[in-house]
């Protein structure tokens, strides 16, 4: 256990430096911040001040160099837009992304779980053939054009939910949430699905198609001769052994949701790091978009070991060499 | 895997178990409709819309903000309305899913290329090139695809090419997998064996004699990839950092529409959309058809 451990660390340092020398090499080339952050009518002098302030002119493995200096201490330089900590930028709106990854995975587990079992037992039934019709149309539609679908419907025609923006943030167990308040409620509900929606589709289809082999198996047979009731063997002896596939799609799907608030993000003004990256991109702010790949790459590499350590205690066939 | 001589082809085929599945099972025909009219619609549409929305002469602004027919206020010739600059959302939409369902095919096209060769490569050489290629396959898939999408466009810019050359960079790793796995069985049977013994050059076994046989995963990949990269392209185009506004494809549309939602203009962004999943339903309902029938396990 302990050598598995030590062995996905050292793999876990080497993606992270790839990953930081790719990151570091393609923002390099990425437009030349200066003329972003100065008038039009800029002297020469004055772009060879912020040049120089920026250490925009030394040679680029120096830059690196400072880079991964700096990136090991947690500093990604300042953002260029708001002349504040890349990272703390980052760090703070972290709490808006995750409350939002949240529910999603919280919808995803709720409902394509129950469904993709019930499907999975029937194959032929009614219910298997329309939860498998609406899963395709589910991971076919464009997330931003369902949540486009939900601000018209829900917000401009019914007038029920907010359009965006985070509502009224609450304070429960010490964490700044709002998750805490009504309005928080009425406002995360639509990003939410929106976010939930292609996960869901691909949870309740991995679901369906693991219950479907398994309940060719032996042990089902032998557990319904017994007389397990329906409920059991479903829910207790089949689901188990269909979860493990399902626990490393949710930690692979944690990141792409991530990824995806992007899209949701800026839908619904909602001001998670998503929408930050996205801004970032758009004004050309190196910083923060350095700073956010790499946060993000951490946070991935992480899920991914964790999902992996998961494997261990859910599945006790897996041999960890 | 029988050999099927080419003349033959299309009666065996029709004879076959799997196209009698095929014409049996509903959603497989609904998807292969679609797919049939969506790429009728991309190939001859433009001749039969009333406008060129890419001509901006032939726009006039005293056609804005007509809703579509069925709505009030709504008139002909403009079936599915107008948007903020007169233009007809009829004819955007089919110039646009000509951009869309190219980027995807081209893009899936040139993904399998990358994949398959160093998929190839990597099964039948194996060892360091081997090790080499799985290992950057293995850091770039611990990564969701949407965000390298993302982060490569927003370093190489706005463009069609650019594009395309994102999506090759993402989409490899899945045919070079797949390709790799089977490369590795197939490599074992004794007809590769043979081919060695009677001395075939490397790249003449690699074409003729494996290749055809990893080809069926192939095209269920590339069936659903084609309908992936549309949405990804969609969905860079969306956030603004896909194809330049004035070739706008689905995802761009949607943008542009995106902005005149809250004043009520649904029709511009929603419809656009629509047709996306339209295209990516029908393309993924055939994928799944597929990818069924070369799965004899859940036959």
């Amino acid at each position: 256990m302990f050598q598995f451990i030590a062995k996905r660390l050292v793999q876990l340092l080497v993606v992270l430096f790839a990953v930081s020398l790719i990151v570091f090499v393609l923002t390099s080339v990425m437009g030349n911040p200066v003329y972003l952050m100065l008038r039009e009518s800029a002297t020469p002098e004055e772009v060879h001040a912020v040049t120089q302030a920026l250490g925009l002119d030394k040679p680029l493995p120096v830059q690196y160099g400072i880079f991964v200096k700096n990136a090991l201490s947690g500093n990604f330089g300042r953002s260029y837009m708001y002349h504040l900590s890349a990272l703390s930028l980052i760090i703070e709106r972290l709490p808006a992304t995750l409350e939002l990854v949240f529910v999603a995975v919280l919808l995803s587990a709720v409902v394509g779980i129950p469904c993709g079992v019930i499907a999975g037992a029937y194959p032929r039934s009614l219910f298997s053939k329309s939860v498998m019709s609406l899963s395709i149309a589910g991971i076919s539609m464009p997330s931003f054009w369902i949540g486009m679908v939900m601000i018209y419907f829900f917000s401009l025609y019914l007038g029920l939910l907010p359009v965006s923006g985070r509502g009224e943030v609450g304070v429960f167990l010490g964490i700044r949430t709002s998750l805490a308040t009504a309005d928080g409620w009425a406002h995360i509900l639509m990003p939410s699905v929106t976010l939930a929606l292609g996960n869901v589709a691909t949870i309740m289809r991995l679901t369906r198609a693991g219950m479907q082999e398994n309940m060719k198996q032996d042990y089902i047979k032998f557990a319904r001769s017994k007389g397990v009731s329906r409920f059991r063997l479903l829910f207790g002896h089949a689901l188990k052994n269909t979860l493990i596939p399902v626990v490393t799609i949710f930690g692979l799907q944690l990141g792409s949701l991530i990824a995806f608030t992007t899209i949701t993000e800026t839908i619904f003004a909602w001001p998670g790091m998503g929408k930050l990256l996205i801004d970032a991109i758009h004004s050309a702010d190196r910083p923060i978009v350095a700073a956010y790949i790499l946060f993000v790459a951490v946070l991935f590499v992480f899920i991914n070991f964790v999902v992996d350590i998961l494997y261990v205690f859910i599945d006790p066939r897996i041999d960890l060499r | 895997m029988t050999h099927v001589q080419r003349g033959n082809f299309w009666r065996v085929l029709a004879a076959s178990e799997g196209w009698s599945r095929f014409k049996r099972s509903k959603l497989a025909l609904t998807g292969a409709v679609i797919v049939v009219f969506v790429t009728l619609v991309a190939l001859v549409g433009p001749f039969l819309v009333v406008q060129n929305p890419y001509d901006l002469s032939a726009l006039q602004l005293g056609d804005a903000y007509k809703p579509p027919i069925w709505s009030e206020g709504g008139t002909m010739p403009f079936i599915l309305g107008t948007d903020q600059q007169g233009r007809d959302m009829l004819s955007a939409i089919v110039y646009g899913s000509r951009v869309s369902l190219f980027i995807g095919v081209a893009g899936t096209l040139l993904a399998s290329a990358l994949g398959i060769t160093l998929g190839l490569i990597s099964g039948y050489y194996g060892g360091r090139i081997d090790a080499l290629i799985m290992r950057i396959a293995d850091i770039q898939l611990s990564f969701p695809s949407m965000l390298i999408a993302l982060f490569l466009m927003s370093v190489l810019g706005r463009g069609v090419a650019n594009i395309l050359l994102s999506l090759t960079l993402v989409g490899w790793v899945r045919y070079a997998r797949t390709v790799r796995g089977e490369t590795l069985s197939v490599k074992k049977s004794e007809y590769i064996e043979a081919t060695r013994v009677i001395g075939l050059p490397d790249a003449r076994v690699l074409r003729r004699h494996i290749l055809p046989n990893v080809f069926a995963s192939i095209i269920v990949l590339s069936t659903i990839q084609v309908g992936s990269f549309i949405l990804t392209e969609a969905t860079l185009s969306f956030l603004g950092l896909g194809v330049p506004i004035t070739r706008p494809s689905l995802g761009m549309l949607c943008n542009d529409g995106f902005s005149v939602l809250y004043s009520g203009l649904w029709w511009v962004s929603i419809l656009p959309g629509l047709y996306i999943m339209i295209i990516v339903f029908g393309i993924n309902l055939l994928g799944d058809f597929l990818r069924d029938e070369m799965n004899p396990r859940l036959r």
